[in-house]
């Protein structure tokens, strides 16, 4: 099946500082990236790349025709002197109609905050605000920057089992930026480790024992995620799925 | 009496008609310089429609959409902080406006009608075109409001959205441009920021949603026009700034209203 996106060869410079170079990789329907790096290595830079906001300096990025984009930004501050409410927010997109959005509320448990005020959302409430507004749309390609900052640890839990319930609903693909390794990995079918270029990639598993990605995390975090290897395993097997022996990582250089 | 206060009142509250929904997205993004600059700006516009013997008002709107454009350009390109370029474009085409009005000996022009606005030398014709003009401005404005609200929320979301932003941001510059022009000779060219913001601003103490929040603005905006005129003819003081100072007064007493009223909630 084709892509939904597919990056090739992608470097971008921004004010002559190079900030990502030769980014390859390709987002398919149903599974779920997670982008791991360390502060300024460019992680939102490639979000921004794929969804378009930012034009590669080099190299291609491709997406399948007309796709549907849900985006969750990294924090939204909307200016004090706007007043608007979660309801009005969701109506933005005049295409969307008002029994989806309140369905959609309904569904990520943020219904009761429809007449608050956006300004008055903690920052769990506006993550599934912005969650909801993003899925409200059907989207093909979700993609979330951080979506956890800010959120509290049950907060967390909730948010990652609404995003993979939502992929499982909407069969779409999901790529994420997030730091915290042992809440997401347990879902992740690809990691990407980035620091300005892609260090190495693969299953959470095999991630884990890459000498780059030990040498960038240090080892505890690379235990931290090697904890999930077994529970990856179990739950892919679980939900039926081929584990290939020599899914290995492969390595960018 | 009422004859002469008649033409400057119908373009007030027609002004007031845009200067107030735009004002609330100069106040929710921040572009209160930027508000400036082009005004400061439009009175070169006005000392090179001496110059050149050209219909002042044309000269106003070809240099301050001009000048929109120019800003548009140059914010893409992010080499300078915003707040540094308008800067220096405010005050050096003001000055610069000043220095060539002040170099034309041969046609006598008042200066201060011109920074502060003189709203009594309003004819019928002004009129026709600040009508005209509005009426361009408030379509374009109503068919454009949701998507200007959408990229002042998040430029982002708005763009995942479908919305082109840059386009989006260039139409509502563009209505700014043409916005301050008109307003140029009502309130004048250092005061028409204000006549965008302190409406806005005030309409914040009782707005529940943007379209309230607008609303409120051009109610708040009429009423401190017909206040105004009422305080200039009655002391014989400046229009324009008569204006802006009634405009003022409704603020400070909305904001004590509104803290009162937080006050006894709470």
């Amino acid at each position: 099946m084709q892509p939904l996106v597919s990056i090739k060869n992608v470097s971008i410079s921004l004010n002559q500082q190079n900030i990502l170079s030769n980014i390859s990789f390709t987002i398919d329907t149903g599974k779920i990236i997670t982008i791991l790096g360390p502060n300024g290595a460019g992680k939102s830079t490639l979000v921004k790349l794929v969804l378009g906001l930012l034009k590669p300096s080099n190299g291609l990025i491709v997406r399948k025709k007309n796709l549907t984009i849900g985006y969750v930004p990294q924090n939204l501050q909307i200016d004090k002197t706007l007043p608007i409410t979660v309801k009005r927010f969701m109506q933005l997109n005049p295409t969307i109609n008002s029994h989806n959005i309140e369905k959609m509320l309904h569904r990520v448990n943020a219904f009761g905050l429809i007449n608050k005020t956006m300004q008055q959302l903690s920052g769990g409430e506006m993550q599934r605000v912005l969650l909801a507004q993003a899925l409200v749309k059907k989207p093909e390609l979700l993609i979330l920057d951080e979506p956890t900052q800010g959120v509290d640890v049950n907060g967390q839990i909730t948010l990652y089992n609404l995003i993979a319930n939502a992929k499982n609903e909407f069969n779409c693909a999901v790529l994420m930026i997030s730091h915290d390794l042992h809440l997401v990995m347990a879902k992740t079918d690809e990691v990407i480790c980035l620091n300005k270029h892609i260090c190495c990639s693969g299953t959470p598993a095999l991630v884990s024992n890459d000498p780059e990605f030990i040498a960038l995390f240090g080892r505890n975090a690379a235990n931290q995620l090697a904890v999930y290897k077994h529970h990856h395993l179990h739950q892919t097997n679980y939900q039926g799925r081929i584990m290939l022996p020599n899914f290995g990582a492969k390595k960018n250089v | 009496m009422f004859e002469l206060l008649l033409p400057p009142l119908l373009a007030g509250i027609i002004l007031s008609l845009i200067t107030g929904p735009l004002g609330t997205f100069v106040v929710w993004r921040k572009m209160s310089y930027f508000g400036d600059t082009l005004s400061h700006a439009a009175l070169l516009g006005i000392a090179l429609s001496f110059l050149l013997n050209i219909n002042p008002f044309y000269a106003v709107i070809f240099l301050t959409v001009i000048l929109a454009v120019g800003l548009i350009v140059l914010e893409l390109q992010q080499k300078l902080a915003i707040d540094t370029l308008l800067g220096i474009l405010a005050h050096s085409s003001l000055s610069l406006g000043v220095v060539v009005i002040s170099l034309l000996n041969n046609i006598r022009v008042d200066l201060m009608g011109y920074l502060f606005g003189d709203l009594l030398s309003i004819t019928l014709n002004d009129i026709y075109y600040i009508l005209f003009g509005t009426i361009i401005v408030s379509i374009i404005l109503y068919l454009n409001w949701n998507r200007f609200l959408f990229i002042t929320v998040s430029e982002e979301l708005a763009f995942s959205n479908g919305i082109n932003i840059i386009k989006t941001k260039f139409i509502l510059t563009l209505l700014l441009a043409l916005t301050i022009a008109l307003a140029m000779k009502f309130v004048g060219a250092l005061i028409i920021t204000s006549l965008l913001i302190i409406p806005a601003a005030t309409a914040r103490c009782y707005a529940k949603s943007p379209e309230q929040m607008a609303i409120f603005a051009i109610i708040i905006g009429i009423i401190s026009v017909i206040g105004g005129l009422i305080i200039s003819a009655y002391y014989d003081s400046p229009t324009g700034p008569s204006v802006v100072i009634t405009n003022a007064f409704i603020f400070i007493l909305s904001l004590m209203i509104s803290k009162i009223f937080k006050l006894s909630n709470s």
